[in-house]
């Protein structure tokens, strides 16, 4: 079913984060684990943005999720970016490999890496919160999805960027603002209106909220709106990465 | 059959033309050299070449296959050693070449790995990180990973560009014996002309994105008839008469000539001559015309 070229890639691209998992995969756990105790710590009791459920029960699927979507971003846009700067891409440009195996493998380490880092967030922080399952299935479609997505984001910006300083921009302005103001810390039922509006236009959004619903059977919409505008979302950038690939945007001159 | 066509092939980079419309064949199982000075545009046609540049105008084909509309069947046949010293630090040499050969589709392909470490020198580095290796062993690996898929066609770009005598004689008996042996094309730049005299059948010069030069090696040496006769005299002088024979002359520490001679009997009567003169010869030497002579003057030809 899975090309031999396209399984190799993949194989390659998750054992290089594996072999510097302290870095990439302990790290972002402490990070997030960070996150649980200070604010759940200092907020826990005092505010409440679901009914019946407890600050810090509320902000572990969104510090889960935050983790998984920022970590998939980091998997393919870093190897990207570095193989470009070292020009070692040039072993991936020269195989026969298809636009589809480069995206898909890159995608798919992006994901297990994004998966790893939040089953490692939420083994760690469900030891701090009392957490219910309503709706599993629901949970593991926003984590694949939204890792998909942020994994896809990072071939794109890893394409984009000729320097680590153009990562770390499209990095820091868009996908770190993107992330934090799409719910992880808050319902966005809790904003002013204005705001409220504008947080309808982040498709980050809809990722944490669906993943959230599948926790608490509670969310700020249906699920299936999530789903709807996630997998739009999806398929739109799947369409622009594999576009950016078959012009050799920025890898072949 | 031809293992790679270039059909007019242009490229230009802001405004810079790197190639103004190259066109040659190169034949299944050549020796093919690609020569030039720097900037002449040989890395942008075997870029080109290797799919890493998009022409503006023209084609590549390898045995048939254009390099960007049917890409995937073109670089199966294709075995690409790039100019830059790359590696990924992440991996052992082992794992590199698992890692390549995985990229073209075989699996299993371990016997050939072996095979390839120890006609490279590389056995005892396998499992050596790719970051531990000095420059010449990466290199090695870097022919390796060009091989891994037993490509018909092996392109090196300046594959012995500051790497020691050594690897260079390892590098091109394992080339040559593929080539000879195996049928491979092998396509070949480098900036050492004796290499390329003594590996290639067939040389094409490239100046300025043009070819200015295309034929077989014997066709090209043929070019620049004769020898060169160098006299250092003791004392004495030339005399006038075989003055205009005079290519080149020094005279820092006595008088040192440079005099083209079509053939060995001419030799004779230029040396008589000169004793005849009263000039006493100090040292003297009869060298052959070579492929950096041919070079130069085909280089010089094209500046006028």
């Amino acid at each position: 079913m899975f090309s031999i070229g396209f399984r190799t890639l993949f194989y390659k691209e998750s054992l290089r984060f594996w072999k510097v998992a302290t870095q990439t995969v302990a790290a972002p756990v402490v990070t997030a684990m960070l996150y649980l105790l200070i604010f759940g710590h200092v907020l826990d009791g005092r505010v409440e943005m679901l009914d019946g459920v407890a600050y810090t029960s509320f902000l572990v699927p969104g510090l889960v999720m935050m983790s998984v979507l920022q970590n998939s971003f980091a998997n393919s846009s870093s190897s990207l970016i570095q193989s470009k700067i070292t020009g070692n891409l040039v072993f991936i440009l020269l195989p026969p490999l298809s636009h589809v195996e480069i995206l898909s493998a890159y995608v798919a380490a992006a994901v297990v890496r994004g998966l790893a880092v939040g089953a490692g967030v939420f083994i760690i922080t469900a030891w701090f919160a009392h957490l219910s399952f309503v709706a599993p299935l629901w949970i593991v479609v926003f984590a694949l999805l939204g890792a998909a997505i942020l994994g896809t984001m990072g071939v794109i910006a890893g394409i984009w960027a000729e320097k680590f300083d153009q990562l770390a921009a499209f990095q820091n302005f868009l996908i770190m603002p993107a992330t934090f103001l799409a719910g992880v810390f808050y319902s966005i039922q809790k904003l002013p209106p204005f705001w409220l509006a504008v947080s309808h236009f982040n498709p980050f959004f809809y990722m944490i909220d669906g993943f959230r619903y599948g926790f608490f059977g509670q969310s700020d919409v249906s699920p299936w709106t999530s789903l709807a505008i996630v997998s739009v979302f999806f398929a739109v950038l799947t369409v622009l990465a594999i576009n950016l690939l078959k012009r050799g945007y920025n890898l072949r001159h | 059959m031809t293992a790679i066509q270039i059909d007019s092939v242009e490229k230009s980079y802001k405004g810079f033309k790197a190639l103004k419309g190259v066109s040659l064949n190169i034949e299944e199982g050549e020796f093919f050299g690609l020569l030039g000075p720097n900037g002449a545009g040989k890395t942008t046609l075997i870029s080109t070449i290797a799919g890493l540049i998009r022409p503006d105008a023209g084609s590549v084909r390898i045995h048939g296959h254009d390099v960007v509309t049917d890409f995937r069947e073109a670089r199966k046949r294709l075995g690409v050693v790039p100019q830059e010293l790359v590696f990924d630090p992440f991996f052992t040499v082992r794992e590199t070449l698992r890692l390549q050969s995985g990229y073209f589709g075989i699996r299993n392909n371990d016997a050939w790995i072996d095979e390839v470490m120890h006609n490279l020198d590389l056995t005892d580095k396998a499992d050596v990180n790719m970051r531990a290796l000095s420059g010449g062993m990466k290199r090695r690996v870097l022919v390796a990973q060009a091989l891994v898929h037993r490509p018909p066609v092996i392109v090196l770009d300046e594959p012995t560009a500051g790497v020691d005598v050594e690897l260079r004689q390892t590098l091109w008996k394992f080339i040559a014996r593929l080539n000879r042996e195996g049928g491979h094309t092998v396509v070949l730049t480098t900036h050492y002309l004796e290499e390329a005299q003594a590996m290639c059948q067939r040389v094409a010069m490239l100046r300025k994105g043009n070819v200015v030069a295309l034929d077989s090696m014997s066709a090209l040496l043929r070019r620049v008839s004769g020898s060169q006769l160098v006299v250092h005299l003791k004392t004495g002088d030339l005399p006038l008469e075989l003055r205009p024979l005079v290519s080149h002359d020094e005279h820092t520490n006595g008088n040192k000539y440079t005099l083209r001679v079509n053939d060995y009997s001419e030799v004779e009567p230029i040396l008589a001559r000169l004793r005849e003169a009263g000039a006493v010869i100090d040292e003297m030497q009869l060298e052959q015309a070579d492929l950096e002579d041919i070079f130069i003057q085909i280089m010089e030809e094209e500046k006028q």
